[in-house]
């Protein structure tokens, strides 16, 4: 049992940067318009090369 | 937090490095556009709204928000906002241009976003503290227990402190007032899971409830989101209903006309308000002669006469004639602002109400902790070990906690707004649906509210096609509404207008014309020579031969408002109609309509004063009115609506904003706020039954934290689906 000495610091970091995704998604406004973002994603219009 | 507060995509990338040079530079950003789009609603109008948009020069960016209806855009400072909607007009797209200062508030909903990193904190914390809690409720023995809930400590401490902030913050500010809410058990039920838990871990003991505390930290935030973003969303919505007011007014110096924002108007200055325009201050007319419609500050539906040195106030509606006006009050200064402190006065009755959920809390609280501290005293004293008996208490807290409760109303009101938003009805305040579930007593204010504001003509049977022939050559050639309706009226019959020469308006009194070189005029009684004056909304017609014939005019019903008395009346709810509006004017409405009770040449205090006699006498008052005359009675009843056409400071006022234009929703809407209520208390029974189950099994040492945490979350899965049946 003592490869939990590396699991569970292991398991407590990638739960962490999970968690520090999630902060950045709120703090760039990912939340906003989550309708128009539904939509957009059917759009193929940006699906070759990326918004100038 | 400079970086989340800007709205939209930045125009200026570098800037993000530098959160001074970006606070500057959108000080000098004065290209930011907002428009509102209602008709919206696919994936290629995103992309054709954008396209257009940045095609136009000096665009930089166009972002459109589907979940809102709304379009931002970053341009230069000459791009207007007039230009952006002929381009979208263009291609199809109706738009209307919102005050962007406005709307800052809601772009930036910071305490929503907030509340969201708490949830998402302690949901992290949550998961991570159940897993080690399994290994323990599975056996772990010794060291490695120890070891799991050290790490549980570890991770719960930081959290609690963190997320459950809102808790503290607010069982604090009940506690110095001397009351108690709902957060005070919550708070105590956490904090001592956790003391108790980590002396436990200390002594290494068996049971530790930090997945508990964490727990119900995670359930209750979810309720509390759930709460914050319906009201969010109403706010919203309400509040882009003020931002599409016209923010800008004419001003004239030395002779020359300037747009200027309304925050920049002083005392003094010379307005010019066109045909068609509401007063944006109080003031005198210097110059001009026109009508002016007072029916949203005082419900009277004849248009007033006015010429130089007539006073007029803010929010009054220019008829006919431009008119230079100087300034005499400005802003708050303004009548539109004087009412504020009747609403005040009015308001402070209101507040007094308690929600469900406080008056549930006020029972609850005291027995929770009674129960609690009793155990604690009987463990002592039979046991006589202050360990055994601490963890017997913290456990009774955690059983009883109220997240179940915590959840109860929001998970329904969340329901419940949500239903009702789709009928078009924003619910702005957080308790209005319990409020509109008791109403027994109805009261109508009459123009603009029961009637569209647009005159109708009442006698068109009464003349010759040939008076209705030459009225209408002179009604086509005015904007003035009574003009339009007399016009709409004739040319519904079929008839074509008279062959009238050398039409002209004379703002202020009617339009003449020449009838085979005899003169014809349409308009006021006294300039036409008709002499005696009448109480009803009317035109004169004098013709050549010296005869005059009246037009009779009356207000317009709104849509749906015969079937919302009908079934308001059905329902068993007492109907009023108060007016400012002439006696005669009132009781033909009240005729047609079915309403007994009614009051006419109501001034803004008599209707508050009304309504606070009819709470006295015990009934529950809901208030419909969209004036400024019916701001008080707004705020003086126990729940308000008014429709979107409303002046701003009576949707304020008001609890509930009706978004369309049909009123036969409102008798629906108290019906579901019925059910929501009920649902409310249902929740509460469920929450009980939970409890009266547990408590014994706590109180008896048999909790165990696995069994802390099913009651938990069964109770509270239970809830939230209970308050989804309202669907």
């Amino acid at each position: 049992m003592n490869v939990i000495v590396y699991l569970i610091p292991i398991a407590l970091v990638l739960g962490g940067l999970g968690l520090l995704a999630f902060v950045f998604t709120v703090k760039s406004k990912q939340y906003d318009d989550p309708e128009g973002n539904a939509r957009r994603i059917l759009s193929d219009q940006w699906d070759d090369h990326p918004k100038p | 937090m400079t970086v989340a507060l800007r709205p939209g995509i930045s125009a200026c990338p570098a800037c993000n490095a530098a959160p001074a040079a970006e606070a500057l530079a959108e000080v000098e950003m004065d290209g930011q556009l907002a428009l509102s789009l209602p008709s919206i609603h696919c994936a290629a109008c995103i992309a054709t709204v954008e396209d257009e948009l940045s095609k136009v020069e000096g665009v930089h960016e166009a972002r459109v928000n589907l979940t809102l209806k709304r379009v931002t855009v970053e341009a230069a400072p000459d791009v207007t906002a007039e230009q952006l909607i002929g381009v979208l007009g263009r291609v199809g797209y109706e738009a209307h241009e919102l005050d962007a200062g406005m709307l800052r508030a809601t772009a930036t909903d910071k305490a929503g976003r907030d509340l969201l990193m708490r949830l998402a904190v302690a949901g992290f914390a949550a998961m991570n503290v159940m897993l080690l809690s399994i290994a323990v409720w599975s056996g772990a023995e010794g060291a490695t227990r120890d070891m799991f809930h050290w790490i549980s400590a570890f991770i719960t401490l930081p959290t609690i402190a963190f997320s459950a902030q809102p808790f503290f913050v607010n069982a604090w500010a009940a506690l110095r007032h001397g009351r108690l809410n709902m957060d005070v058990p919550i708070s105590l039920a956490i904090g001592l899971a956790v003391v108790t838990s980590l002396w436990e871990t200390w002594l290494s003991g068996h049971h530790a409830y930090f997945d508990a505390a964490i727990a119900l930290t995670f359930f209750l935030l979810a309720g509390r989101y759930l709460d914050h973003r319906t009201r969010a969303i109403a706010r919203s919505a309400a509040e882009e209903l003020a931002a599409l007011e016209v923010p800008r007014a004419t001003r004239i110096v030395d002779g020359v006309e300037e747009q200027v924002p309304l925050a920049e108007l002083a005392v003094g200055d010379t307005i010019l308000v066109r045909p068609g325009g509401r007063m944006p201050v109080d003031g005198k007319i210097v110059e001009g002669t026109s009508e002016l419609d007072r029916s949203l500050l005082t419900g009277e539906t004849l248009p007033v006469f006015a010429a130089q040195g007539t006073v007029v106030s803010a929010g009054e509606v220019n008829l006919t004639g431009p008119l230079k006006i100087r300034a005499t009050a400005v802003g708050k200064d303004s009548s539109l602002h004087q009412l504020a402190d009747l609403v005040a006065i009015a308001e402070s009755g209101r507040s007094r109400y308690t929600s469900l959920a406080d008056s549930a809390a006020k029972l609850y609280a005291p027995g929770v902790h009674i129960l609690s501290a009793l155990a604690f005293v009987g463990w002592y004293i039979y046991a006589g070990d202050l360990r055994v008996a601490l963890n017997i208490a913290a456990a009774v807290l955690i059983i009883t906690c109220p997240c179940a409760l915590g959840l109860a109303v929001p998970a329904v009101t969340t329901a419940a707004s949500g239903r009702l938003f789709k009928k078009g009805m924003l619910i702005k305040h957080e308790t209005a649906l319990e409020r509109l579930a008791q109403v027994d007593t109805v009261v109508f204010d009459k123009t603009g509210t029961l009637t569209e504001g647009l005159p109708e003509l009442s006698n068109p049977t009464r003349h010759t096609d040939d008076v209705m022939r030459v009225a209408l050559a002179l009604a086509e050639s005015s904007s003035h509404p009574l003009s339009q309706a007399l016009a709409r009226a004739v040319r519904d019959r079929g008839l074509q207008p008279a062959h009238v020469t050398d039409i002209r308006e004379v703002p202020g009194y009617g339009t003449e014309g020449r009838l085979n070189g005899v003169r014809v005029r349409l308009g006021r009684a006294d300039w036409v020579g008709a002499g005696d004056k009448v109480q009803e909304t009317s035109a004169w017609l004098s013709l050549g031969d010296g005869t005059t014939h009246r037009f009779v005019f009356s207000d317009a019903l709104r849509e749906g408002a015969e079937e919302a008395v009908r079934a308001l009346k059905s329902a068993g709810h007492r109907v009023l109609l108060m007016s400012g509006d002439a006696t005669g004017a009132v009781e033909a409405m009240a005729d047609r309509l079915g309403i007994e009770y009614w009051m006419a040449e109501a001034r803004p205090e008599d209707k508050a004063a009304r309504i606070a006699a009819l709470k006295a006498d015990g009934a529950h008052v809901l208030m419909v009115g969209d004036g400024l005359n019916d701001t008080a009675a707004l705020a003086a009843a126990d729940v308000s609506i008014s429709p979107a056409t409303a002046l701003d400071a009576a949707r304020v006022a008001s609890d509930i904003v009706l978004l369309g234009k049909d009123l036969s929703t409102l008798a629906e809407a108290i019906t579901t706020a019925q059910k929501a209520t009920q649902r409310i208390r249902e929740n509460f029974r469920i929450a009980t039954v939970y409890n009266i189950l547990a408590v014994p099994l706590a109180i008896a040492g048999l909790a165990t934290p696995l069994i802390a945490a099913l009651a938990m979350s069964t109770s509270s899965i239970t809830v939230s689906l209970n308050a989804l049946r309202l669907r």
